[in-house]
């Protein structure tokens, strides 16, 4: 259909969905009321397993089922970039180039963040349970500091600092521990996921059961996993050529 | 004030499915994609927060849980969102690299035969 | 106070967002993204949401900018 059909039937279609949502919208309970019914439970639940982090604790301990699902989601998803940007049957693989000049405050700045990023990420995921932070977020940030490597270097020290085979692996082994570690807690409990550690005082770095190691686990996917998405990606971008032309490296 | 969250969240929403019906380039479609998935971060932090309450997180080892948080359980569901969205969204990207190398073109209008 | 900060942010959230889906080209809509990135996470720590704003700052600044950017080069690059 040609655009200006396509518009009248967005129009239309906006319209009847306006009609339904913003009555809806407007008849939700007002902003920063306090009727959460949800909140008490969960908080209850969480002192109760000895978690200070209580987003951790329903992440990864009262609906850990969940976090089981989105992480599947999340290897999925990698696994289909990995599979799509495979280098085509008409395309070659040049070795990577040197690249352009870096200023020297770039540089530094780079190199001097790289250890202090890794180290943040780390104790970002180890405290999941005890400040904000956890799995997903400290496996960003890991993922990401990395890559300071190659904004303050070259591409060739990016790629000796991050061989892709060991973060594939990486990715599979958080995913598969994940799944142990239920099925750890089905076989001795009977309850998929159940906090079986014994629990320290609330505040205190072992505390929370199982929460830590699930936190371990996703932080050591999400970070591989998002190094191999951004490694498939600046593959792509800088190696990857038509075999037609190609140029001399 | 009351409902003002909420409406912003539907702009938002509405905003990213007009980028996405206009949109001239695959690329901008998928971002378009990500402002309309912000809409619904945007509505369920809104509906859980409190008045001067503070983050569900818990300093002193307390054995009486204080309920004065804001709800903890749509922070959890949107926290995992966020990073799953984002490689949903490299899905996308990586979808229209390969679309490009099949047909030359990323304009919606010109792509619109099915070949088999 | 705190109704002033919170609706200023949204309305600031609302316009850059709208700036995102209007902006013509992919590569300028990167940055915006960028900045609209930024904004959601200040959003997210006035709505006392330390959790998710952390993730939507990693993310949503850092990681999806970055793809369209490599993405749109490697388009660029096959015309």
């Amino acid at each position: 259909m040609s655009p200006r059909v396509r518009l009248l039937v967005l129009a239309v279609g906006g319209i009847a969905l306006a009609v339904l949502v913003v009555p809806a919208l407007v008849g939700l309970p007002h902003f920063g009321g306090s009727v959460h019914p949800y909140r008490t439970h969960a908080v209850v639940a969480s002192v109760a397993h000895h978690s200070a982090n209580v987003i951790s604790s329903i992440n990864f301990d009262q609906r850990g089922l969940d976090t089981l699902g989105e992480e599947s989601i999340f290897l999925a998803s990698v696994l289909g970039v990995v599979v799509l940007l495979r280098p085509a049957e008409e395309e070659t693989e040049t070795a990577s180039l040197g690249g352009g000049p870096v200023l020297e405050s770039t540089k530094l700045a780079g190199y001097a963040m790289v250890p202090i990023t890794l180290m943040l990420g780390f104790n970002i995921v180890t405290h999941g349970h005890l400040t904000p932070g956890g799995g997903f977020q400290g496996g960003v940030v890991l993922g990401t500091g990395i890559h300071l490597l190659y904004v303050a270097g070259t591409y060739r020290a990016l790629q000796r600092a991050r061989p892709i085979q060991v973060f594939d692996w990486g990715e599979a082994i958080g995913a598969g521990a994940f799944a142990c570690l239920g099925i750890a807690s089905l076989a001795m409990t009977g309850a998929f996921l159940a906090a079986v550690i014994p629990t320290a005082p609330l505040g205190h770095l072992f505390s929370a059961g199982t929460v830590p190691l699930l936190n371990g686990a996703v932080g050591v996917e999400v970070a591989s996993g998002t190094a191999v998405l951004l490694a498939k990606f600046l593959e792509q971008a800088i190696r990857v050529r038509p075999a037609a032309k190609e140029t001399e490296p | 004030m009351s409902v003002y969250p909420y409406l912003v969240a539907g702009w938002l929403m509405a905003v990213g499915i007009i980028g996405i019906v206009r949109g001239r380039n695959l690329v901008q479609t998928v971002i378009c994609l990500s402002v309309a998935q912000s809409a619904t971060y945007v509505l369920l932090l809104s509906v859980g927060y409190q008045r001067h309450a503070t983050p569900p997180v818990f300093g002193e080892p307390a054995s009486k849980p204080n309920f004065h948080v804001v709800d903890p359980v749509v922070q959890a569901l949107t926290l995992t969102d966020i990073v799953v969205s984002a490689t949903v969204t490299a899905l996308l990207l990586s979808l229209a690299i390969q679309i490009h190398k099949r047909h030359g073109t990323l304009d919606p209008n010109e792509l619109n035969t099915l070949e088999g | 106070m705190n109704n002033v900060l919170i609706a200023v942010v949204l309305t600031l959230v609302a316009a850059v967002g709208t700036v995102v889906v209007f902006t013509r080209r992919p590569e300028r809509q990167a940055v915006t993204l960028s900045a609209y990135g930024i904004l959601l996470a200040l959003l997210f720590m006035v709505l006392a949401a330390p959790d998710v704003a952390l993730s939507q700052l990693g993310v949503g600044t850092a990681i999806v900018p970055l793809m369209v950017m490599l993405t749109v080069r490697k388009l660029h690059r096959r015309r």
